[in-house]
């Protein structure tokens, strides 16, 4: 029989105390984006900020309904959920109101409603449930197809309202996947090989190599746990690096460091290619290995890019990658809002004080763009205690994933960490110009009544399950 | 069970870890070490005004306005904030070819992106009337204030110069203008530029992205006002120089008055002039290239820049010479028969009575004289040749400020001519000149190069009996200290003032009895010398150096005038009206006047 639980006892009072938090900073950050000197009230119902606050409210009135729902429901009910926010979504496609080019709206008064920001628990719980379903193996070719069904359609659906940031959300389930037994390489490679294509473009080559180093090395220390070993070779890494530096810039020998940090990549490859043969030390060689390839990867792709693709292709991808020389056409977004958070400092130059936000420098700074805010007016501290709030939370969630005893609240939980750390890279790094501008919002904080409702019942949904984990003990 | 892919959680909270370095990184490097942000920010929000101040205004000697300011307004344009717009109505506004539009357009981008440029100065009244209510169609566009120069007379416009936007190469070497200011480039305005410019001020307004102005920036703790320039009082007579120019009508020359008690220039006309209103504002530019192209050079100054042999008006520095060298006295006396002749050479005379003491061959203005004079002091025992005796009658020259500039405030003053022993050496060879090869000196012709202005200086150290004081033209800035000691100080020549005696008494018969009676003015004793410049390329020069009255003078001048034959002709009446008008304020001569305003020497 279910036994009956104290919800106030058992509800994890961390992940509910960070979700209030970085709703109401959220808030604050939305009237400072669009603060207007004749609407002074952050309650004013016209503005954004009025508006959020109602947001705010329906959804806690929403998260305490679901708390106070049987959680057996959504394992219950996780296919037809999922089916009816699919049938509206394509509905939507055919009846629904374009904005901004996206067809993906229902209007209805001054409420809009995006019904794809719903489909990103819906397939989240539709995996759990097929994923724990009784003898469940994730590499059985069968499995694999009804799985990439379920992320693909969704996403070809979405695609169609021409709103391919949220389209591409339903990638971030990898991370689940992997957690839940797929092999490691398919994460690994295409992770590894989506951020060194986008790397290798955007950044110098000494920048990466330097960095796949350091990550080799960082690697190397998990698998093996030489944690002393490890640290000593980054410092001296870093030492020579920077008696390098100094020698580059005080004799301008530019030509040095490429060398030097090629030079170096390969030894250490070699070497513990060496070391992994004649001291059988694991994994070793396959790093080794990795670092080389990973080189070779980069330059293939510069070289490619730079040597063979024609300049309009060229072009093409550097406007993909916000990367396009032209301020005031595609760039112009990620130059400002660059522009923004650089110009924040230290300390930021305090709340309501941003030029760059006040004055509407940033397109779509209460949604996508919003981090720019807290980056202007809170400066370096700000933004850093706001990624550590984001980091905290999902490092929670994977803690409170991994107490569960059902696999179907596992798999949500990390469903919910996948879909969350995807937004959270995607969009801070886009604001920070490392990313490509995919218009995605950041969880809780962006302003929107739809992504945050739907925010809100991913979360809670998990948070729902977690009280209930004891419930099926036996 | 345990779940044996448990470990990987600590995979996935690495890649958390490692994306949180990275970002923390990143906003490191953004917000702490590069700075670039922060001034870019500040550029977007930020919209510097510059103030333009007034120019100061000018006035003449007794407060009558020659120069003074009229508002007009310049379309600016700051390309980046440029959105698109309808470029046929901006050009039929603006009554341009859309073509010129997008010319102007593309170079103010190439100046600079984020920077304002100006699209076109100084539009009219009525075409900024239209503008300012059409303004806000055109994003990135703005209208700013600045003054142009008005002038209530069209005169003296070689005195006052004009204004032109400064270009790269000025920018380059002046710091302190920005594209678009304006620079004094000629006259006054360009000579006294740093009083008349005032000080820019700034104001800093904040814009949102539209470009719109949303505020002042910190409530205008940081805005400059623009400080006018400083009002400066001339010493011309507007009156006089008016009259200067109506006389001159119709005649290539030059008048210059001194006030020789102090060396303010009353009058400094250059024929023929222009309207110095032609130069002002948008149509600078054409007026400028179609003044360039006329004939007749109306941009020449020629008062500053016109160098003429001064013909016989030298004579009496050459008697000074005689008289400071002891080579002759007041009663030496030549014989004159027709003119001079010795050797080869003859250098003819007009008839007069014969032989003439000193103040007589002023009177007369006798060559023969002078031809025999010039020749005592080149021979003069004192010196070992001829050379050097000429070295030293050069320096006696330079000392009435003959071949060098005088250091008056006036723009593009040039040195004239008094040639030199180097220059004779190389010409005929060493040793191989006499005082006879060189002759034409003593009668002011040959090399000699003389400016309308050194001339009238002259007749100032004549007037004043040995001394000067340098030109100039400004008398007072207002408001403000300033070192015009140089201007105070008397320039003694080498001639012992004595000297002066018995020649300005020949001057004084010049026009009593001798060459220039025409110039005679009953209640004013007047002292002249009449000068004929030979001319190779046509009639000869009219020329005339006058002061008056002769015990304490006010007024000393020269005039030229240009083809128009013997001096007496058409340049000592004119310099006799001059004094009479501006002694008496008021012409009682009025046949004299009307025969030369009724001249003509430019048939055309």
């Amino acid at each position: 029989m279910q036994r009956n639980i104290n919800i106030s006892k058992t509800i994890d009072w961390w992940t509910v105390g960070l979700y209030l938090l970085l709703i109401i900073l959220g808030w604050f950050n939305i009237f400072a984006a669009v603060y207007n000197e004749e609407h002074r009230s952050i309650f004013d119902i016209s503005q954004q900020y009025g508006k959020q606050l109602i947001w705010i409210l329906s959804s806690i009135i929403i998260a305490i309904i679901i708390l106070f729902t049987d959680s057996s429901v959504y394992q219950i009910f996780a296919y037809p959920i999922f089916f009816l926010i699919l049938v509206l979504t394509i509905l939507v496609l055919l009846i629904g109101t374009e904005i901004n080019g996206q067809k993906a709206w229902f209007v209805i008064g001054w409420v809009r409603i995006q019904p794809s920001e719903f489909l990103k628990f819906a397939v989240c719980l539709t995996l759990a449930k097929f994923m724990s379903s009784y003898n469940f193996k994730i590499h059985k070719p069968r499995n694999l197809i009804i799985l990439t069904l379920f992320i693909l359609t969704p996403m070809l659906v979405v695609f169609m309202q021409h709103d391919t940031g949220t389209a591409i959300v339903f990638t971030s389930f990898i991370f689940m996947l992997y957690r839940e037994g797929l092999t490691p390489y398919v994460m690994f490679l295409s992770v590894i090989s989506i951020v060194l294509f986008i790397t290798s473009l955007m950044v110098s080559q000494e920048t990466i190599i330097y960095s796949l180093l350091i990550l080799s090395i960082i690697i190397f220390a998990l698998v093996n746990g030489q944690l002393t070993f490890v640290l000593g070779s980054i410092a001296i890494l870093i030492g020579i690096y920077l008696i390098f530096y100094l020698l580059m810039k005080g004799f301008n020998f530019s030509w040095l460091t490429d060398y030097f940090i090629i030079s170096v990549a390969i030894t250490f490859s070699v070497l513990s290619f060496l070391l992994g043969i004649l001291k059988k030390i694991k994994y070793a060689s396959i790093i080794a290995i990795f670092l080389l390839s990973s080189i070779a990867f980069t330059f293939t792709v510069d070289y490619i890019f730079n040597h063979i693709l024609k300049p309009h292709q060229q072009a093409r991808i550097n406007e993909l990658l916000g990367k396009s020389s032209d301020p005031k056409g595609t760039g112009y977004n990620v130059n400002q809002s660059k522009i923004a958070i650089g110009s924040g400092g230290f300390w930021g130059k305090g709340f309501l004080q941003g030029t760059q936000t006040k004055y509407n420098f940033v397109p779509e700074q209460s949604t996508d763009f919003i981090f720019c805010t807290v980056g202007e007016e809170h400066g370096f501290v700000g933004s850093v205690l706001l990624l550590l709030l984001y980091v905290a939370l999902l490092i929670r969630l994977i803690f409170l994933a991994e107490r569960q005893r059902l696999a179907f609240s596992r798999i949500y939980g990390y469903g919910v960490v996948s879909i969350l750390f995807f937004h959270f890279v995607i969009n801070i790094g886009m604001t920070i110009g490392i990313v490509p501008v995919i218009g995605i919002p950041l969880p809780f904080f962006s302003y929107g009544g739809s992504s945050l409702w739907a925010f809100t019942i991913l979360l809670f949904i998990f948070l729902k399950l977690d009280v209930d984990r004891f419930k099926y003990l036996t | 069970m345990t779940n044996p892919y448990v470990q990987r959680k600590y995979v996935i909270i690495t890649l958390i870890l490692l994306t949180l370095f990275v970002f923390v990184a990143r906003l490191f490097y953004m917000q702490i070490i590069d700075d670039s942000y922060k001034y870019s920010a500040q550029n977007n929000s930020q919209r510097r005004i510059t103030k333009y101040p007034a120019r100061g205004v000018i006035f003449d000697r007794y407060g009558k306005i020659l120069v003074y300011n009229e508002p007009a307004y310049d379309l600016m344009v700051i390309p980046m904030q440029t959105k698109e717009f309808d470029t046929l109505d901006l050009c039929h506004i603006l009554e341009i070819e859309p073509e010129l539009l997008r010319l102007i357009l593309k170079r103010a981008k190439m100046y600079s992106k984020y920077k304002p440029s100006i699209v076109i100065p100084q539009l009219s009244l009525q075409t900024t009337a239209i503008l300012k209510e059409k303004i806000y169609k055109f994003s990135g566009f703005f209208l700013q204030s600045r003054t142009l120069r008005k002038y209530p007379q069209p005169v003296a416009s070689h005195l006052l110069g004009y204004v032109g936007e400064v270009d790269d190469a000025f920018i380059k070497q002046n710091p302190y203008y920005k594209m678009g200011d304006y620079v004094g480039i000629s006259g006054i305005e360009k000579t006294y530029e740093e009083y008349l410019r005032g000080k820019k001020g700034v104001s800093i307004y904040l814009v949102d992205v539209h470009n719109k102005i949303v505020g002042n920036f910190a409530d205008g703790k940081y805005d400059t006002a623009a400080v006018p320039g400083y009002n400066i009082t001339t010493t011309i007579d507007l009156e006089l120089q008016q009259y200067g120019e109506r006389l001159m009508r119709n005649k290539k020359g030059s008048i210059v008055a001194i006030d020789p008690q102090s060396g303010e220039i009353l009058a400094l006309i250059s024929s023929p002039s222009y309207d110095p209103s032609l130069l002002v504002g948008r149509k600078r530019a054409k007026n400028y290239q179609l003044l360039l192209k006329d004939t007749l050079k109306p941009l020449f100054n020629r008062a500053l820049m016109a160098k003429y042999p001064p013909g016989s008006t030298f004579k009496m520095v050459n008697g000074l010479i005689g008289l400071q060298e002891g080579v002759i006295n007041t009663q030496s006396s030549f014989s004159c028969s027709r003119g001079f002749a010795m050797g080869n050479i003859h250098v003819g005379c007009h008839p007069h009575p014969s032989p003439l003491d000193l103040i007589s061959s002023v009177q007369h203005s006798c060559n023969a004289y002078y031809c025999n004079v010039f020749i005592k002091i080149l021979n003069n025992k004192k010196y070992k040749n001829t050379e050097e005796a000429f070295l030293k009658w050069r320096e006696y020259v330079t000392s009435f400020g003959f071949g060098t500039t005088l250091g008056t405030d006036l723009s593009y003053e040039l040195k004239g001519n008094v040639p030199t022993n180097l220059y004779y050496n190389k010409y005929f060879g060493k040793n191989r000149w006499k005082p006879l090869t060189i002759i034409s000196l003593s009668i002011g012709q040959g090399e000699l190069g003389i400016t309308p202005l050194q001339l009238a200086n002259y007749a100032c150290i004549l007037a004043n009996k040995g001394y000067y004081y340098i030109p100039h033209v400004v008398k007072e800035i207002h408001d403000v200290k300033w070192d015009n000691s140089k201007f105070k100080t008397k320039n003694y020549t080498l001639i012992d003032p004595k000297h002066f005696e018995p020649i300005v008494d020949g001057m004084e018969q010049v026009v009593k009895a001798g060459t220039a009676r025409i110039a005679r003015i009953d209640s004013i004793t007047v002292c002249g010398k009449t000068g004929t410049a030979q001319n190779p390329h046509g009639k000869d020069h009219s020329i005339f150096i006058a002061f008056a009255p002769k015990e304490n003078p006010k007024i000393a001048i020269a005039v030229f005038v240009e083809n128009a034959g013997f001096g007496a002709t058409y340049a000592a009446p004119i310099a006799s009206l001059m004094i009479e008008k501006y002694i008496k304020r008021k012409i009682k001569r009025t046949d004299l006047e009307k025969y030369i305003l009724d001249a003509n020497l430019i048939k055309n």
